[in-house]
């Protein structure tokens, strides 16, 4: 496949239907996704490049970033961990119930984002199960930036899970059976031989998790306090606009916020592309 | 065997044909769409069955009333983006306003149309309260004092929220005679005590009443009696301050879109059978406060409090109540920015 | 390749007793309180009213035109996402191009796109004031505010699933077998259904079942494209919120329990076929 006569666009291949499927894929998603999304920047130019800003950075919206971006960083680093353990759990351990948990794990995805928010509400609150436990320890949850972060835990755990499992599948046994014999330690083994081989993986799901986690709207506005520049995040600020009847304004925060992610996800893609070609 | 392409394509081609059916199909010229705002469920359920059964013995036609419910800023944007509404039935004038002033669906003098404003009911601001009022709130001063903790929705985006506000403001100016720094602080002292802002008035009601959150929820007086109803006589009561605003829902025909589905009659008598009668009775069952009392049952009448009333007028109107406090950099966002 | 689960448990290159027993019970703790427990509380919430009010809530005229419509919805915009992702699967995977990385970012968008986002890019579309509205206005074609515009909506959001899963799993397989499939003869449709598609069927039913389940239980967007309308416009997450705003709580959680019952039943019903087939799973992927 790795032929070496590089055309400009690719690589030649002998296998048929590269014009069919390019031309489906750049066709449906021009349709469904990069033409809205043109729509949105147009609309957003329509404040002129310094109304842009002024409306895309204004101290709110900065406040508004921090907490999205913030929120979804600790929930993502939260998620890292705790999905590396339970897929390490799934992948190498047995115990009963084990595969009735494994398909738990995609709960997230289906749950309606609202009915997770209003449940994890219920349970955080301070007469809640969960937060009349923490209550007296004078930990608040519900309606504070650390419920926030709870939500965004619940929203981006698939993620990783899903990432780090397969690829922890795959692993030989065997490098870790020749690092033993070459004698290292259990941890040793897994600092120096499985951790660097999962970590690629662990990167894209914790992008994946953070990702969706900046612009997660329907659990977290159960469980957020709203205040201004305290516990309003990104999203909700453009539905505030939104009902003010500023398009222009929502649609300038739409775009950063997009802007943004879309960096963010080209750099994990570019990433993950150099670890491939660095493996194959 | 279990992926055929045709399958699934076809499949897809018949979903389409089948929605683009339940799309073109939804107005015959007999079925209207009100589009309305979160509190009114419970009263427009009962009077839509008054309305139809009403209409069929006068004409002989069937009519159907299909129902939207939101936000009321949420609903209005709703009507401005192409929600084909037929009657607006929404939380206060400013947001028929607003759709007046975007598309050509209104005429700009729609509020003379119907008599009181096109508000066929009214009602006002209370507080709600745990039983016994263990904090003793009693008036708008008491939800400034520290340590009282205030639920109130998020006046940018919900219109209860918004009555809210200007009830306490136009207390504050009674009190200080008129002395808007006076009212700016006293209001910024009562949004100190607000520890969480919830997009409307429902999500607001839920946090007080069921997550237990807060000693003082500013309710409008019909969700607050239907809150105590549903969700526990023997826990929550009412308090009535001394003055209040006069909230006016307000209610008005969309021209435009009533012409186009044929509608314009059905939707015209839909909006006066709310000042008619039966219309004042439900009002007033559902508790709001029907404007000609004499039509609705006086026991109904009797549990509405006295209250002096101060109206949107007398703080010169939404337009510029809209434009000073909550549009962008307005007295609200002042009162979150952080060198306060 | 290492079996999935391992026969005999190799003392170099496992741990003692206590840690995995640690390990095991700290990722059940959290699982437990992040899943499980939310998971318990819908359905305990949804039979505080006892069985008959369960049944109730389904049975109600509004929520069985939202379970209609939900059922609709995922019809139309997962078949059109399983036709997208596998092309644009064979695309990325099958070939190297310019541009490639650029394009799984655009299809990798959507999962980061605010649902708020995801839903106002249409109104400025197809709203009455949007880029089309005027054209749609005039020829009577309702789109936002309709179910084409919750349609549309939902295939954004599910946008990646099917591609996301396929793209990883085409790539690790290579295509020596399809080449392999064309230099006997076969042609390219054949070598397609012959060849690749028994390799990724189970990457394909996964993606799939995700897709639906997201497709089915999509909130924000829908929420900004659906106008509300009882009984017509309204999907189960939608009616959910509805009956939750009249303080029907029972019947809100009903329907809720009913959407987490949806995928539930999916999930497991994946992993009782990886089970049953488990032996044709790993000859398929030892090949």
């Amino acid at each position: 496949m790795r032929a070496a006569s590089p055309a400009w666009f690719r690589r030649p291949s002998v296998l048929p239907g590269f014009g069919l499927t390019v031309g489906i894929s750049v066709f449906y998603l021009s349709l469904i996704v990069l033409v809205p999304l043109c729509g949105l920047f147009l609309k957003s130019t329509g404040l002129g490049w310094q109304g842009f800003w002024q409306a895309a950075l204004a101290p709110r919206a900065v406040a508004a970033y921090r907490l999205s971006f913030g929120a979804a960083f600790f929930a993502a680093a939260a998620n890292a961990v705790f999905g590396l353990l339970v897929a390490w759990v799934m992948v190498r351990y047995r115990f009963p119930g084990k595969r009735i948990v494994d398909a738990l794990i995609d709960l997230p995805f289906a749950l309606p984002t609202a009915v997770a928010g209003i449940t994890l509400t219920a349970l955080y609150a301070e007469n809640g199960w969960i937060g009349a436990l923490l209550a007296p320890l004078g930990i608040k949850v519900a309606f504070t930036p650390l419920g926030i972060v709870i939500a965004l835990v619940f929203i981006g755990l698939p993620f990783v899970v899903r990432t780090v499992q397969p690829v922890l599948q795959d692993i030989d046994a065997e490098v870790e059976e020749a690092a033993a014999s070459l004698g290292a330690g259990r941890l040793q083994t897994f600092r120096r031989v499985i951790l660097p081989a999962v970590f690629p993986a662990i990167l894209t799901g914790f992008a994946l998790a953070f990702a969706r986690g900046i612009g997660e709207y329907g659990s977290v506005i159960f469980i957020a306090g709203n205040l201004p520049m305290v516990s309003e995040i990104a999203p909700l600020l453009i539905v505030i606009k939104l009902e003010q009847y500023d398009y222009a304004g929502a649609t300038a925060i739409a775009a950063f916020m997009l802007l943004v992610s879309f960096v963010l996800l080209f750099v994990i893609n570019l990433l993950q592309r150099w670890n491939r070609a660095r493996y194959l | 065997m279990f992926l055929n392409l045709g399958v699934g394509l076809r499949f897809a081609a018949v979903g389409l044909v089948l929605s683009a059916m339940a799309s073109t199909s939804a107005s015959a010229g007999t079925d209207i769409l009100n589009v309305s705002y979160d509190p009114t469920r419970e009263l427009y359920r009962s009077f839509n069955k008054a309305f139809i059964e009403d209409w069929k013995a006068r004409t002989g036609e069937v009519v159907a009333v299909r129902m939207s419910h939101g936000g009321a800023g949420k609903q209005a944007r709703a009507v401005i983006d192409g929600l084909a509404a037929d009657v607006v039935t929404l939380a206060l004038a400013y947001d028929i306003d607003v759709i007046a002033e975007k598309t050509e669906l209104i005429p700009a003098d729609w509020q003379t149309r119907l008599p009181h404003n096109s508000a066929p009911y009214t009602s006002t601001i209370v507080f709600l309260v745990h039983k016994g009022n263990p904090k003793g709130i009693c008036d708008w001063d008491d939800l400034a004092k520290p340590g009282i903790q205030v639920i109130t929705p998020n006046p940018k985006t919900s219109g209860g929220a918004r009555w809210n506000y200007l009830a306490a403001w136009g207390y504050a100016l009674r009190t200080w005679g008129g002395d808007e720094a006076k009212a700016r602080d006293f209001v910024a002292a009562i949004f100190r005590n607000v520890p969480i802002l919830d997009t409307g008035a429902r999500g607001a009601t839920t946090t007080f009443v069921r997550r237990g959150i807060g000693d003082v929820l500013l309710a409008w007086e019909n969700e607050a009696f239907l809150a105590i109803n549903e969700l526990g006589p023997d826990k929550f009561e009412i308090v009535v301050p001394s003055v209040s605003i006069l909230a006016e829902p307000s209610v008005t025909v969309v021209e435009g879109n009533a012409k186009k589905h044929g509608t314009l009659k059905i939707a015209q008598a839909y909006l006066e059978y709310l000042y008619a009668p039966e219309g004042q009775r439900l009002a007033a069952k559902h508790y709001y406060r029907p404007v000609l009392p004499e039509h609705a049952d006086p026991a109904d009448v009797a549990r509405f409090p006295k209250v002096d009333l101060f109206t949107i007028d007398s703080l010169g109107g939404w337009r510029k109540a809209q434009a000073v406090h909550f549009a962008d950099g307005g007295v609200f966002d002042q009162l979150y920015q952080p060198n306060r | 390749m290492v079996a999935t689960s391992r026969p005999h448990v190799n003392s170099v290159i496992s741990e003692p007793l206590w840690v995995r027993l640690a390990l095991i019970a700290l990722a059940l703790v959290f699982l437990g309180l992040f899943l499980m427990l939310p998971l318990f509380v819908v359905f305990a919430e949804a039979l505080r009213g006892g069985i008959g009010a369960y049944v109730e809530a389904f049975t109600e005229p509004d929520a069985l035109a939202a379970i209609r419509l939900t059922l609709i919805t995922a019809a139309i915009s997962v078949p059109l996402n399983i036709v997208f992702g596998v092309a644009a699967a064979w695309a990325i995977a099958k070939f190297d191009f310019a541009g490639k990385s650029l394009l799984i970012t655009f299809i990798d968008l959507p999962f980061s796109v605010s649902p708020v986002i995801a839903g106002l890019i249409y109104v400025l579309l197809f709203g009455a004031h949007g880029w089309f509205g005027p054209w749609l206005v005039a020829n009577d074609v309702e789109i936002i505010f309709a179910v084409p515009g919750i349609v549309i909506a939902t295939i954004f959001v599910t946008f990646p699933f099917v591609a996301r899963e396929l793209i990883p799993l085409m790539q690790e397989q290579g295509n020596e077998e399809e080449e392999a499939a064309l230099s006997l003869g076969a042609g390219g449709w054949q070598t397609f259904r012959r060849v690749t598609l028994p390799n990724i069927k189970w990457g394909l039913i996964y993606g799939v079942l995700l897709c639906n389940a997201r497709a089915m239980g999509e909130f924000g967007a829908v929420s900004v494209v659906s106008g509300h309308i009882r009984g017509e416009t309204n999907t189960m997450p939608l009616h959910v919120e509805i009956l939750y705003n009249e303080y029907n709580f029972t019947a809100a959680f009903a329907i809720a329990s009913l959407l987490a019952l949806l995928a539930l039943v999916t999930l497991v019903l994946k992993t009782v076929l990886e089970w049953r087939y488990g032996a044709e799973l790993a000859a398929a992927r030892r090949l």
